[in-house]
């Protein structure tokens, strides 16, 4: 029997997630011939809005529409869900901050398998699904097989499905707002989005970033970094460590959780290439990436690398560009 | 307040090359340097942070081998008042799930008003706090950037895409999972591991859990691993050899080239 697979929708007041798009190629990959049914959650108008545009991509699009849920808050949505799916549904969500918040309770809460942040599927066979992931921070790969018995719920990585472009689906929506309601009192209450502070330089307008990673190794080291965009004439930005560490502001991330940056040029120093780090990189930038770690993901994405220490190769580097430049 | 933090021992990925064995059964594990999962660190400090503003204590708890015991001891040096290892043949090759179930056992028996995990640990996953949430019914909050204590309920931010920050109230008890760069985790000397060495960390297994083998362990798994692997990535990057200058005048050739230099 083909499997039932729900594709969760994620829209900020309507406008759809770059997701909504791609977890119907993550479905049909799942299985081919499988029923790919959209579900929205959102307040009265959002929800429209949202279905309306699911409908140019999916044949099937449920609705679930309450004022309460205006804001999508997972331990509002978690429970509806919970009750809404048939059985044994395979529900996709995209790994992100909600998605992350969500999927795994709600898999517990139907007895279905969970597998978080998959990039491919082999497809469902004789009620198991094969998946890939990554592991020990994209290092090694790992195939692992979920038992289908029970449904699953399944977090797919963004940007690792293409996204379906196709439309013109004219696809139905259906209110089940009563078949999944009422929304539950909630033990978490939703208060406000406190925007990200803006900081004294705007990576985002950089054609050419300088961005540095855990291997810079010390707060000391940062002034290298600095040396070597000033003779380049680029900007200094930085992963996630050096932000948590408190080295640079937080306006300098690139990442999920940071900024997206569209450079010309993007030199990955002392960067490992995690995908919430990539995430953040648009435009497809020439990147050069320098690791001491010959396996470094980094190396798969950039296009250019050098294996070796960055606090020998920046500052010989500066020295030589100053050199140059006269 | 009463304060549990779930921490797991993990190959240290800033430190180590990942490889898997020939047989793909497993990553090589020889020469691995392992340390506690980088999140589970922050989410330690927030607790001692929060014991120390509002009374209570905290119990950090791990599933694992022997050698987790180390790390128990790591995060009790740091400041954790007690430790407890939960261990048994009977819990290899548990699936999130299983090990959600092993913790929950051990939530069953104490009474925490807050239970601590990390984020996201080596396998990727970030599942296991919102699965012991679920089956603890209890509420959940993931990727917590910061906590502030408001009687029997906290106010807490989720970091959500964007570098923005979700605020919510949440009642007490709960189960947060917690992000990197909410505190600045304390250092821990070698006079701090010493003081603790000779700690005798207590250890459950199955039976002191009260579980038995239907849902932990690889037999109780939904999801198996089946192999590990390295896929065919096409090229990937052109390499640049030879001697560090050599690297250096390619580079900047390169960088000239695409506009890198202005
Ligand atoms: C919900 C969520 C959101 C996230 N959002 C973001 C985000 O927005 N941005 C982000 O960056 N991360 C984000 N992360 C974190 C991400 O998963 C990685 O942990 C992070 O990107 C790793 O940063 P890194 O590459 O600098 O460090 P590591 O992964 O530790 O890599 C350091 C690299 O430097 C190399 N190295 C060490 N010393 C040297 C040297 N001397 N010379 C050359 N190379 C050296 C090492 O080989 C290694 O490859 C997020 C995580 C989560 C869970
Ligand atoms: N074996 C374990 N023992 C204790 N806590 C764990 C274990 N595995 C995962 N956790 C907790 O769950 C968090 C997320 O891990 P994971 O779901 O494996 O990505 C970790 O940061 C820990 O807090």
């Amino acid at each position: 029997m083909a499997a039932q697979i729900f594709a969760y929708i994620a829209h900020k007041s309507g406008k759809l997630d770059d997701s909504a798009l791609e977890l119907t190629t993550a479905a049909k990959k799942i299985d081919a011939d499988a029923s790919i049914t959209a579900v929205v959650f959102g307040d009265a108008a959002t929800a429209d809005a949202a279905a309306a545009k699911a409908a140019n991509t999916y044949k099937a699009v449920w609705k679930v529409a309450d004022s309460a849920l205006a804001y999508p808050n997972a331990e509002l949505i978690r429970p509806m869900l919970a009750k809404l799916l048939p059985e044994g549904a395979i529900l996709l969500l995209p790994t992100d901050s909600f998605g992350m918040d969500l999927g795994p309770g709600l898999a517990v809460k139907r007895n279905a398998a969970y597998i978080a942040d998959a990039i491919d599927f082999e497809g469902a066979k004789d009620g198991k699904l094969v998946a890939h992931r990554q592991e020990y921070a994209g290092q090694v790969y790992a195939k692992v097989e979920a038992n289908l018995s029970g449904g699953a719920v399944i977090t797919c990585r963004p940007g690792a499905f293409a996204a379906d472009e196709a439309g013109g689906a004219g696809g139905a929506v259906e209110d089940k707002s009563a078949d999944a309601g009422p929304v539950p009192a909630a033990k978490r209450k939703f208060i406000e989005v406190v925007e990200a502070e803006v900081g004294d330089v705007d990576i985002t307008k950089s054609d050419v970033l300088v961005s540095i990673g855990r291997g810079i190794e010390s707060q000391d080291n940062l002034e290298i970094a600095f040396d070597l965009a000033k003779a380049i004439g680029a900007d200094v930005s930085c992963s996630r460590p050096i932000v948590d560490a408190k080295w640079l502001e937080k306006s300098r991330q690139v990442g999920t959780s940071g900024q997206t940056v569209k450079p010309k040029v993007y030199m990955a120093l002392g960067i490992s290439g995690a995908f919430q780090h990539l995430g953040g990189i648009k435009g497809n930038p020439f990147m050069l990436a320098i690791n001491k770690n010959p396996k470094a993901p980094i190396f798969q994405v950039a296009d250019v690398g050098v294996v070796g220490d960055i606090l020998e190769i920046m500052p010989e580097l500066t020295e030589k560009v100053t050199e140059m430049k006269g | 307040m009463e304060i549990l933090v779930c921490v797991k021992r993990v190959p240290d990925t800033a430190e180590n090359e990942i490889a898997v064995k020939a047989d793909g059964t497993d990553i090589v594990r020889d020469d691995v340097v392992y340390s506690v999962n980088e999140w589970d660190n922050y989410a330690v400090e927030e607790a001692i942070q929060i014991r120390d503003n509002v009374g209570g204590t905290v119990t950090v708890v791990s599933v694992g081998d022997a050698e987790s015991e180390e790390i128990i001891r790591r995060e009790m040096a740091m400041g954790a008042d007690t430790g407890v290892l939960l261990s048994d043949s009977a819990f290899e090759g548990s699936d999130g799930l299983g090990v959600a179930t092993i913790l929950k056992s051990f939530v069953d028996k104490g009474k925490y008003d807050l239970i601590l995990t990390g984020a996201l640990a080596d396998d990727g996953a970030g599942q296991v706090g919102g699965m012991l949430a679920a089956l603890l019914d209890l509420p959940y909050a993931s990727v917590v950037n910061k906590i502030e204590v408001k009687g029997d309920k906290l106010l807490v931010g989720r970091e959500i895409e964007g570098g923005n920050q979700e605020m919510n109230e949440i009642s007490l008890p709960c189960v947060l999972s917690i992000q990197t760069g909410i505190n600045e985790p304390r250092y821990v000397g070698i006079r701090g591991i010493r003081k603790v060495a000779s700690l005798e960390i207590p250890c459950d297994g199955k039976d002191a859990c009260g579980l038995d083998a239907g849902i932990i362990g690889a037999a109780g798994a939904k999801v198996k691993r089946l192999t590990y692997f390295v896929p065919e990535l096409g090229e990937g990057a052109e390499m640049i050899e030879g001697s560090t200058e050599e690297q250096v005048e390619k580079v900047i050739e390169i960088l000239k080239a695409k506009g890198g230099i202005k």
